[in-house]
């Protein structure tokens, strides 16, 4: 059933509908009203977990890793800051291959602080061994966080799913909320093949020396690229029961034949998709990363086949590196034989907004046709003393 | 050994006191007081306990991969985070209906300093956790570096002495005040050379339902400088001199301690350890007024804690080789 519910709102009934059996989290904006929200769940008996308000968002982390060994189902949700204060656990947890769903509120990272959104937080942690999904509005939230511990569970991964901070999680949309048979026809009860169990003693999180250590990273990569298959199959049951897919784990929408694309992840998806019909003339293609980890290569080939010039947009950068989507989205690209010219951007840094007419102005900045290594396309330079421009 | 799946909990609980969660055969130094005061909770603890442990020696020396020497469900995250993760699974346990109680062991590093704020954020959400800190007063397991728990004038990696320092500066932090402060139901401190005290303690903690603490004074005769034979007698001396006074707390209040019946001066423990050699380097001044320093620690302890007396020998563990718990005899 269709209602307007705020997107932390939406999130959080959609938490309650996989009965978790621990929840634990630390407030923080921009994610604070999916930690208030479940609190109320709770509180009126919709939503029979334990809640644990920790004293920090390592603790957080914590107890969830914690709670998911010992057999329940967990859950919490952070942004910036927390995530870099979980961000030592967040690698422990993925390490050891726990099961788990964390929502990342995306919000920009201090100094200069700021609560406004950005992805630099989710992507500081791109290399901890989460699976991390975009979604770009919030009925891909709702369905992600579901489809999310589907995905965890199968594959003894931790998932993170990432919606823009203010831009959804405070944003009232209408959302189709899944009934409670709908998810418990999808989501199983929660299993965990190394539960913690007296009965049957184990040991998790032991040393490990350079005889196995080695092995044990090679099995949680290959562990991640296997997951593909697992987030596509969760989108497409999703899809049959539901009648709504996200994508999987990338769409490509437009023109087909188009040899413009412009390649985002998350909310400015939606903005794109707006500014493409309202600017029409160039012929172009939109494609919506949805999966960043594992970074799904040969589909983003398949994307791109026969494009002559990309543009790719993301919301956070690499200091003194460049785009950290760009990056990667040119080496997967540089495989095939006729890769096209990349042009990468980061938009909306730290709050700033994003209008539909940043569109044309991309259009107009690649027609030169020489490709942009990076840079930041909405920076003011005025704004700056001359030695910093 | 594993534990046979034909065993129920109940026979397992029929075999206590034999049951060690923590098995022989791990690469702990000779004469470890942690490892032997590791062994001796698990022991009174029983075979239905989960355990979430810190980064530390115990953690290393007990698990190198694919062997283990725990035969109780046993977890390690990260240094900082035992307590929460031991409040995690208790949480679990409790919304499953679940009924093992769960530990949380860390070393002095990761309770007195690095994990302290997940412990007293354990402590304050009332979790059923009984938490062991096996104090051995410095980093070990880097090397020997100075803790918040590493005692006045200690010689330590980071606290070395020279011309210009006598080894470490600062007093041993009161955790345990500190702790007690939570007002939570049971906290208190005992030593590996005390076994019998500390199988009646965790016997005690095991049968309250919310977060108890015991901290375990136990000697690393690596970091202190003595013969791994000696573990015993310094442990025994650091108790009988009033440095590590032995006490029991219930809601924030003392309520018991072991008694000095035969008082001895600091120098006697201090001596035999290397980490204490230069307070007693001939002629230097500063070494004596040390001496003076770290006995008027002791004499304090005594005050404070009324630790002479005459009374009864708290080692008296009638009734030890019965677990409560919850409030019912299992």
């Amino acid at each position: 059933m269709r209602q307007a519910l705020e997107g932390s709102q939406a999130v959080a009934r959609a938490v309650a509908s996989c009965r978790p059996g621990v929840v634990a989290a630390y407030p923080i904006t921009p994610q604070t009203h999916i930690v208030e929200n479940i609190s109320k769940l709770v509180a009126d008996g919709l939503c029979d977990c334990e809640m644990v308000s920790v004293e920090s968002e390592f603790s957080a982390a914590s107890v969830v890793l914690g709670a998911a060994a010992t057999g329940s189902r967990a859950y919490t949700a952070t942004s910036s800051q927390g995530i870099l204060l979980m961000a030592e656990v967040l690698y422990n947890i993925a390490g050891m291959r726990i099961p788990l769903v964390l929502t990342c509120a995306n919000r920009a990272v201090s100094a200069p602080i700021s609560i406004w959104n950005d992805q630099q937080d989710s992507m500081a942690v791109r290399d901890a061994g989460w699976i991390q999904l975009y979604c770009a509005d919030n009925q891909e939230a709702t369905d992600a966080t579901v489809q999310a511990f589907r995905i965890a569970e199968r594959m003894e991964l931790p998932v993170m799913v990432c919606m823009d901070g203010f831009v959804l999680t405070h944003t009232m949309e209408p959302i189709d909320l899944p009934d409670q048979d709908q998810v418990d026809g999808f989501l199983p009860p929660y299993h965990f093949s190394r539960t913690l169990d007296s009965g049957h003693p184990m040991t998790l999180g032991g040393l490990a020396g350079p005889d196995y250590y080695a092995e044990i990273r090679h099995a949680h990569h290959r562990a991640l690229l296997a997951s593909e298959t697992e987030i596509v199959s969760a989108d497409r049951d999703w899809a049959e029961l539901t009648g709504r897919a996200s994508g999987g784990l990338l769409a490509v929408e437009g023109d087909a034949d188009a040899e413009l694309a412009v390649l985002a992840i998350g909310s400015v998806v939606g903005t794109l998709r707006e500014a493409m019909q309202e600017y029409e003339g160039a012929k172009a293609k939109l494609i919506k990363l949805r999966c960043f980890r594992p970074f799904p290569v040969e589909a983003l080939q398949q994307a791109c086949r026969g494009v002559r010039r990309l543009i790719v947009l993301e919301r956070a950068l690499s200091p003194g590196g460049g785009g950290i989507l760009g990056t990667e989205v040119r080496a997967a690209l540089s495989e095939l034989s006729d890769p096209p010219v990349v042009y990468n951007y980061a938009v909306g840094l730290g709050g700033r907004d994003v209008p539909m007419d940043l569109y044309p102005r991309l259009l107009e900045a690649v027609e030169s046709g020489q490709g942009e290594r990076f840079s930041i396309f909405d920076v003011e330079l005025e704004k700056l003393p001359e030695e910093d421009r | 050994m594993a534990v046979p799946e034909t065993e129920s909990m109940q026979d397992l609980r029929q075999r206590q006191p034999r049951f060690s969660g923590l098995e022989s055969g791990h690469r702990a130094c000779q004469g470890c007081g942690q490892a032997l005061a590791a062994r001796l909770v698990t022991e009174a603890a029983g075979p239905d306990v989960m355990i979430a442990n810190a980064t530390g020696c115990l953690e290393v020396f007990t698990t190198a991969w694919p062997q283990s020497a725990w035969r109780v469900p046993w977890m390690h995250s990260v240094f900082e985070n035992a307590a929460a993760i031991a409040a995690g699974m208790e949480a679990a346990l409790k919304v499953q209906g679940r009924q093992s109680k769960v530990l949380a062991f860390g070393g002095d590093g990761g309770t007195f300093d690095i994990g302290f704020q997940a412990l007293s954020g354990m402590l304050e959400r009332n979790h059923n956790v009984l938490y062991v800190c096996f104090d051995n007063e410095a980093y070990m397991n880097t090397g020997i570096q100075r803790s918040s728990s590493t005692p006045h004038a200690a010689m330590t990696t980071t606290s070395p002495p020279g011309k210009r320092r006598m080894g470490k500066r600062h007093l041993k932090k009161d955790l345990l005040s500190i702790i007690s402060a939570h007002h939570i139901p049971y906290a208190a401190s005992s030593s590996v050379a005390y076994p019998a005290d500390i199988r009646r303690k965790v016997r005690r903690a095991m049968a309250i339902e919310g977060p108890t603490f015991l901290m375990i004074h136990s000697p690393c005769p690596l970091g202190w400088g003595h013969e791994g034979a000696l573990t015993i007698e310094v442990a025994r001396l650091a108790v009988q001199t009033g440095l590590f006074p032995v006490i029991e707390l219930e809601r924030g209040t003392l309520t018991d301690c072991m008694p000095i019946r035969e008082l001895h001066p600091v120098t006697e423990y201090l001596k035999l350890q290397q980490r204490f050699r230069h307070l007693f380097a001939p002629d230097d001044p500063r070494a004596t007024e040390e001496l003076e320093h770290l006995q008027a620690l002791a004499d304090y302890n005594i005050d404070t804690y009324g630790l002479r007396g005459e009374r009864p020998d708290p080692l008296d563990t009638e009734g030890a080789d019965t677990v409560h718990r919850g409030g019912k005899v299992s």
